[in-house]
């Protein structure tokens, strides 16, 4: 290997490892400035101008947190834990571009760290799936019992929501032709109207929300919730391991916001930026500024929905994933494969994901109405305090 | 379990589900606009050390000794606030008043040491009610503070100070009008000539 290929990964991989935690830092400060203004409040704003210091100071001051390590935990795992979830967070990253990264070897800077993966979408469902080691040794090696429920729950939430989640990749993957994420995203690239979102709405829907659980965030954050497992599976952990947790959590969320938009939303192209990627400085940093401002909205919508949606109930949890999801994405693709064999026009593909959507609410609404009629147990009972004194 | 034949129980149908409503999405989406609609509101937020709230006349906030038309402290060592004190945060050494001086002709006694455990106190209110002669006030000053807890026992000076600070604020006019100095303090009967406060002296 000559350095002129070594060097450009040793940049891509500088910039994620430098990059990463600071943003995992200002995300935390963004989203409570989320938080604050959805509850009409102000958010942090005294340290540095409108509290944009207040992230540094959060960092500071959790580095020089005590390190307090219970007597009880198993104390090699306790250790480990923390590190495989961030170590399996930080290289899920390693396919994803961050920047423009045309597929075939260019002058230019691919702002990517393993450019040209022909897994890449492969190695990315295996390493999230990995992810969900962290967090059960980190629940297990609590010993404590609800750190233990908490690892329980991530375990059975990540392995029902890996399975919608590659169902809905399929569609895409087999559009494309390829497992590359950067040839995914230049098969997008001839105007707006070649953005996967439109062909394959349900299949970007439902790979949000299967990534939403991924990421273990509001509504799918069972794993970790406050009101009923203490802080679940990282009740145990306090300054760095703690942090290292959450950074996890935090670059999930990136990686999940760079996928949506590389894989459904068209990527850095944009109508109007035509042409190769690398053609001028000017272009090539506007498509950058594309990327990045596509990935913040998703970012946000994130953040909002956080604030928006209660948290699930654990068997809603599974019900949405067995129940739901699964059957869509194997009819979504059904559907798709069919198109695609038969060679049909690409217009049939929005309206049978529509169809299926609609079948789906329909059969949803029967079931509920089922359960609530005739002979089960759980009728929904209201005393006879209700009926205004009248006995009979 | 249940049993529908039951009459005296009234059974309540959940609403149906709708297609729309099957689909969630809708809501979700509602619940988002919500959301976003929030972030453009204005603020409830008081920027709280630049902008100090409005304290109502009536709140209960530190203690302090009102002085009379002479500037003598107008506390006549009767002990009913130290009796009425429910938290016994209040200590009084009563001595009589110096009858030589003719700034003191009018009084029986008077307090040589008032003081008062702001930590120990509750905020009552009692010994204000209790004062026949309206001496002992509380402010609307709400963030006391001290660095140590011998500094937060106040004593006679320090709480006339407070009244110093306070009476020409605006904020904290004397609330209590139960006479000019009161019944308690007639050492001598007919000697008072002040005249009766506004407000019509004794308190129905």
């Amino acid at each position: 290997m000559s350095w002129s290929v070594i060097w450009p990964l040793l940049v891509a991989m500088g910039i994620v490892l430098a990059v990463v935690p600071v943003v995992g830092l200002y995300m935390t400060f963004f989203e409570r400035k989320i938080a604050a203004y959805i509850q009409d409040r102000l958010g942090p704003n005294r340290v540095g101008p409108k509290g944009i210091l207040q992230a540094v100071a959060d960092g500071i001051k959790i580095f020089l947190k005590e390190q307090l390590v219970p007597d009880h935990v198993f104390k090699k795992i306790y250790f480990v834990a923390p590190t495989i979830g961030l170590i399996c967070a930080m290289l899920s990253i390693a396919v994803v571009p961050y920047g423009p990264a045309p597929p075939t070897p260019s002058q230019s800077f691919r702002a990517i760290i393993a450019p040209g993966v022909e897994i890449g979408l492969l190695f990315l469902l295996g390493i999230s799936g990995l992810a969900a080691y962290g967090i059960v040794l980190g629940g297990w090696a609590s010993n404590n019992k609800y750190s233990l429920f908490g690892a329980v729950r991530a375990c059975a939430q990540f392995i029902s929501y890996e399975i919608p989640l590659g169902l809905s990749l399929l569609g895409v993957i087999v559009w494309a032709g390829s497992l590359n994420i950067e040839q995914i995203v230049a098969s997008q690239g001839e105007g707006i109207g070649n953005w996967n979102v439109w062909w394959q709405p349900l299949a970007a829907l439902m790979f949000f929300v299967a990534g939403l659980a991924e990421t273990n965030r509001l509504p799918f954050d069972l794993a970790e919730c406050e009101q009923e497992l203490v802080g679940g599976f990282h009740t145990e952990y306090s300054g760095i391991k703690f942090v290292l947790f959450f950074l996890a959590e935090y670059t999930h969320m990136v990686t999940l916001s760079f996928l949506v938009v590389l894989l459904f939303f068209g990527g850095w192209h944009f109508p109007g930026l035509t042409g190769p990627v690398d053609a001028t400085v000017g272009g090539y940093l506007l498509r950058w500024f594309v990327l990045l401002f596509k990935v913040g909205l998703v970012v946000a919508l994130i953040m909002q929905l956080r604030w928006t949606l209660p948290r699930f109930r654990f068997d809603q949890l599974m019900g949405l994933a067995w129940k739901g999801l699964i059957p869509l994405g194997v009819l979504n693709l059904i559907g798709l494969v069919v198109i695609f064999s038969m060679g049909w026009s690409k217009w049939w593909l929005a309206p049978i994901s529509l169809m299926a959507l609609i079948g789906a609410a329909f059969v949803n609404a029967k079931m509920v109405a089922q359960r609530f009629s005739g002979s089960t147990s759980d009728q929904w009972s209201v005393g006879s305090f209700a009926g205004g004194g009248q006995t009979s | 379990m249940s049993d529908r034949k039951n009459k005296s129980v009234k059974w309540a149908e959940p609403p149906k589900l709708g297609l729309v409503e099957a689909m969630y999405l809708p809501a979700i989406l509602e619940g988002v606009s919500t959301t976003v609609k929030h972030i453009f509101k204005p603020k409830m937020t008081r920027q709280y050390p630049e902008v100090e709230p409005q304290i109502p006349g009536n709140y209960r906030g530190v203690h302090r000794l009102n002085r009379d038309e002479k500037g003598r402290v107008k506390c006549v060592a009767c002990f009913l606030c130290q009796t009425a004190c429910p938290a016994n945060c209040i200590t009084i050494e009563a001595a009589p008043a110096p009858h030589d001086d003719p700034q003191w002709a009018d009084r029986d006694k008077y307090p040589a040491t008032f003081v008062i455990d702001e930590l120990r106190c509750i905020y009552c209110g009692m010994c204000e009610e209790a004062c026949p002669v309206d001496a002992i006030e509380l402010t609307s000053i709400y963030d006391l503070t001290g660095k140590s807890r011998e500094e937060m026992i106040f004593d006679k000076d320090k709480l006339l100070s407070v009244f110093d600070e306070t009476v020409h604020s605006g904020k904290d006019p004397v609330r209590t009008h139960r006479g000019a100095l009161g019944p308690a303090s007639e050492f001598n009967p007919g000697a008072s000539s002040a005249p009766p406060p506004p407000g019509g002296g004794l308190r129905g």
